[in-house]
């Protein structure tokens, strides 16, 4: 995730020090990534190697405030510019996980989908309260709008794999119910031995 | 990731009895060969304040079920107990009654009567109930500005979109004092920001102390309920519980 950009993206409205950047940070996305003030100061210290940012003296408690430079403004102006991209997903252990369970011997995949379903499910209950919450209040300031932003796409996350559970069930019943019409595939010649009280032996 | 979600309203205080309950329904159609068992025992209480949502695939029995829950249907076996009577004692005069007076039902497909206007359609119930005409009416309106939908109070059903249909139809359950709000797929024919809206309404109504029962599919408005139910053909497979008591993230379950 972008410490980096975010923190760019902070600076733009000001000079700050590193604390004050960590609770802005956290206001605008609602604690939903917290950030330890070390994290901070050591990706302040790498725009400042990268000419990102400067320091600039000191505010009357003496903390060290730092500002954007005119290259970190190009940065951040082509960080809001370029798609975040999708052509690489990360590692989804629940794709995984449905992948492994096919065919898996003493897995019942329904049961695997249905708890699944329920936690995500209980999961979208939590964001909507926040939601709800966050609505019931009206959001007032810019943080408070960016909060929502955040929390809505909690709940779009959620929303998408509940469906596609939805869809991963169903899918798995019409296969099963069409194998089931299907003559049973003999077993390979020679295999009789090998597959002998098993009922599926995938290879 | 770490959140700091509210906790839900104070759970149901479990010596009042429910407004609803469902004691080993079952519903079956047809006989022989031909035989459906759209239900298949199903037990469920549901508390004044609390929403349920109940979730599961197309034909697992969830129109069914509501439809016996609101008296619209006979069960083959079990009980349909609302605020404490056994409906099947009552009668058809005692019924209907009941269904004017503590339930309202969203239907799948409006149900609006095409010969009456939006706030007729809304009024007729409470009518029929012997509230005045005058009350019936005004109730009427107030509950179509609620929608923000007074502009089209005197048009006819064929006169309004789906999602306006909707709404009307939303507003005619809401109206009046009704404990028990029934919804099927509420939010169907509504774009998502209306059905959005009708969630907040259906949620509201629940706070202030209905009990609500609400069929849907998408996982966006099951979440504003407090419980929600999975149906798979006609059982109840899985329900989520009440209360937060299983809250993930307040649990710090979450990575
Ligand atoms: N009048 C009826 N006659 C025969 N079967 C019915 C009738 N009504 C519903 N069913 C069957 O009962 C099951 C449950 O239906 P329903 O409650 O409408 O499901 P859902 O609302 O979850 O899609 C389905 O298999 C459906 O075909
Ligand atoms: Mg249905």
């Amino acid at each position: 995730m972008s410490i980096r950009h975010g923190l760019l993206a902070l600076l733009e409205r000001g000079p700050r020090y590193g604390s004050q950047l960590r609770t802005e940070f956290e206001s605008r996305t609602g604690s939903t990534w917290p950030l330890n003030v070390g994290q901070v100061y050591t990706t302040l210290s790498r725009l400042e190697r990268d000419g990102l940012v400067a320091q600039d003296g000191e505010d009357d408690q003496g903390h060290a405030l730092y500002s954007i430079s005119d290259a970190g403004r190009t940065e951040l102006r082509a960080w809001f510019e370029t798609p975040v991209d999708r052509t690489n997903p990360p590692r989804d252990e629940l794709a995984i996980k449905l992948a492994m369970a096919v065919g898996a011997p003493g897995v019942d995949i329904r049961a695997v989908i249905q708890a699944q379903r329920h936690h995500t499910v209980k999961a979208m209950q939590d964001y909507t309260r926040l939601k709800a919450q966050s609505l019931g209040q009206a959001p007032a300031n810019r943080d408070e709008v960016a909060w929502l932003l955040v929390v809505e796409q909690l709940i779009f996350q959620a929303e998408a794999e509940a469906r596609w559970l939805d869809h991963c069930e169903s899918r798995l019943i019409r296969l099963a119910e069409a194998a089931a019409t299907e003559p049973e595939p003999g077993p390979p010649p020679g295999a009789a031995a090998r597959t002998a009280g098993r009922s599926r032996t995938r290879r | 990731m770490s959140l700091h979600v509210p906790s839900p309203a104070a759970p149901p205080l479990t010596v009042d009895a429910p407004v609803l309950e469902l004691r080993s329904l079952t519903r079956t159609h047809g006989t022989g060969i031909a035989e459906v068992h759209a239900l298949r025992g199903i037990s469920l209480s549901v508390y004044a304040g609390e929403l349920v949502a109940v979730m599961g695939p197309s034909g697992s029995g969830k129109s069914t079920l509501l439809t016996l829950a609101g008296g619209l249907d006979t069960a083959s076996g079990g009980q349909v107990i609302i605020e404490g009577q056994d409906i099947s004692t009552l009668g058809r005069k005692g019924l209907a009654a009941l269904r004017r007076r503590s339930v309202g039902y969203v239907f799948q497909d409006y149900n609006l009567i095409p010969a009456l206007t939006a706030a007729e359609n809304i009024a007729l119930p409470r009518e029929l109930d012997g509230v005045s005409v005058r009350k019936a009416r005004k109730e009427a309106r107030a509950a179509l500005e609620e929608m923000n939908l007074l502009e089209i109070a005197d048009r006819f059903p064929d006169e309004m979109s789906g999602g306006q249909q909707q709404r009307v139809a939303i507003a005619r359950a809401l109206v009046g004092d009704r404990r028990l709000v029934l919804a099927d797929e509420p939010t169907g024919a509504l774009d998502s920001e209306t059905g959005e809206a009708v969630l907040a309404l259906l949620r509201n109504r629940c706070d202030q102390g209905a009990a609500g029962v609400m069929v849907t599919h998408e996982p966006r408005y099951a979440a504003w309920a407090d419980r929600v139910v999975f149906l798979r053909d006609g059982s109840i497979v899985d329900q989520t519980l009440t209360a937060g008591a299983d809250s993930l993230l307040a649990a710090g379950g979450a990575e």
